[in-house]
């Protein structure tokens, strides 16, 4: 969608409301993330789309664009994985139960993970990427014989980086679900891979003809995953990519998350690899 | 734990090393190579010692590490099966300029690196197909560094 067509696509002023939810639980995940668990003070749960995103206001401090971390399976609590790097991130991770947030949304395209059907799905994320990929991971377990093999292949920093570290050890000890983790930097008493994320997808068991591969993490190493994604024979056209942009208004308006002709917010966050591989190898775009 | 000239032989076609390689060479390559099984934990070799192999991981994991003052080993890198561990062998000093640590049970090929450099000499076009096998190596792993370098997955700056 272009900025024009985004603009005129203006969505109605109940898109831009603001809810209020009050924060259920709260989980320290790593050093520097947390997981909010949340709940409307009024009215039904949020419905949401795996992979959409929405603008978490922290009253007197400002809103960021988050993506949902939580089961898209309908009357959930709302999840948000929130990493601590700024004012308004650092305020929400610290949070306690009780408390209560402004919540607009969702917003975006997610990334439509029953396109996969009938197929091998591979998941690719690096660091915080984890937690916009974790609903698509939940609703393809929840229908986990519509699809053939799922891989799960997750890069980070350091063994105390990785996130959902219970999680993932559940998942790993799953038949129907490969995962390989690996770390940019180990520690004697690591025992599991140091390496890129990208070295992981040429020995990952999945046939690249039938393969959805959806993919997030930070901007340089997904144009390394996508590269490697192709070279493995996955077609463009099957590799999603989730974009991290300074979403404002979160509906097409304000241009602040425009990426060239693109805005993240209404024709994202999750983009082809086909529409996006030009624009990832532009500087300063 | 050594084993027969047709298993190394057959390890070496689906090698990611040496798959591609023309069969006289893989050969040559045969003549001075044993599989070798080492047990987890074991070391392979240390920072300093003369690099006298060259290892095609088949099985296991191998991590490669570094000893830092006041923070013990350090692993800066791992090696998988289809993966080659090192390449000093081939060049001036032929020393390690790393620790290579079993962390699983391990099966790997183990070529007589000095054999490998008298065939380089002796004949310049196994020495090219050589040489591009371990660019490549070398290529990927400075790759793969320098990414590491930047710290992807770090904090943004404000």
């Amino acid at each position: 969608m272009t900025a024009a067509s985004a603009a005129t696509a203006a969505p109605a002023s109940s898109a831009l409301d603001l809810r209020e939810f009050r924060v259920t639980q709260r989980r320290q995940d790593t050093r520097d993330t947390a997981t909010l668990s949340l709940a409307p003070l009024s009215g039904h749960p949020l419905d949401f789309s795996a992979g959409q995103f929405t603008m978490v206001y922290a009253f007197g401090v400002g809103e960021v664009p988050l993506s949902i971390s939580g089961d898209p399976a309908g009357g959930k609590p709302l999840l948000h994985t929130i990493r601590d790097v700024g004012g308004v991130t650092h305020t929400l991770t610290r949070l306690r139960r009780g408390d209560v947030v402004g919540i607009r949304g969702p917003y975006g395209h997610g990334w439509d993970v029953t396109d996969g059907r009938g197929g091998d799905v591979v998941l690719v994320a690096g660091g915080i990427g984890l937690a916009p990929l974790r609903p698509a991971l939940l609703q393809i377990l929840a229908h986990r014989s519509e699809y053939k093999r799922v891989v799960l292949l997750y890069g980070t920093r350091t063994p105390e980086d990785v996130l959902y570290a219970d999680e993932l050890e559940h998942w790993r000890g799953r038949f129907d679900l490969e995962v390989e983790v690996t770390v940019d930097y180990g520690p004697p008493q690591w025992r599991g891979k140091v390496g890129l994320v990208t070295s992981l997808i040429p020995r990952a068991g999945f046939d690249p003809s039938t393969t959805l591969a959806l993919v997030c993490g930070p901007e340089a190493m997904m144009r390394y995953v996508g590269s490697a994604l192709v070279d493995r024979g996955v077609p463009r056209r099957r590799i999603r990519l989730s974009m991290e942009r300074a979403m404002d208004c979160g509906v097409g308006l304000c241009g602040h998350c425009q990426l060239r002709e693109l805005f993240v917010c209404v024709d994202g966050p999750v983009f082809g690899y086909d529409r996006l591989e030009r624009l990832l190898w532009l500087r300063e775009v | 734990m050594t084993t027969t000239t047709d298993e190394v032989r057959d390890l070496l076609a689906t090698h990611c090393f040496t798959r591609d390689m023309p069969d006289e060479y893989v050969e040559r390559v045969v003549a001075h190579a044993e599989l070798v099984g080492v047990p987890a934990g074991t070391t392979l070799f240390r920072e300093g010692q003369p690099a006298q192999q060259l290892y095609l991981l088949v099985e296991g994991r191998v991590s490669i590490e570094m000893h830092v003052p006041g923070r013990g080993e350090q692993v800066v890198d791992t090696v998988e099966p289809c993966e080659t561990v090192g390449w000093s062998w081939l060049v001036p000093p032929y020393r390690w300029f790393f620790d290579a640590r079993a962390t699983t049970d391990v099966r790997t090929v183990q070529v007589d690196a000095a054999a490998l450099r008298a065939l380089a000499e002796d004949d310049p076009g196994f020495g090219y197909a050589l040489m591009r096998r371990v660019a490549a190596v070398m290529l990927e792993r400075m790759q793969a560094a320098r990414l590491r370098l930047a710290d992807v997955y770090g904090n943004p700056q404000p």
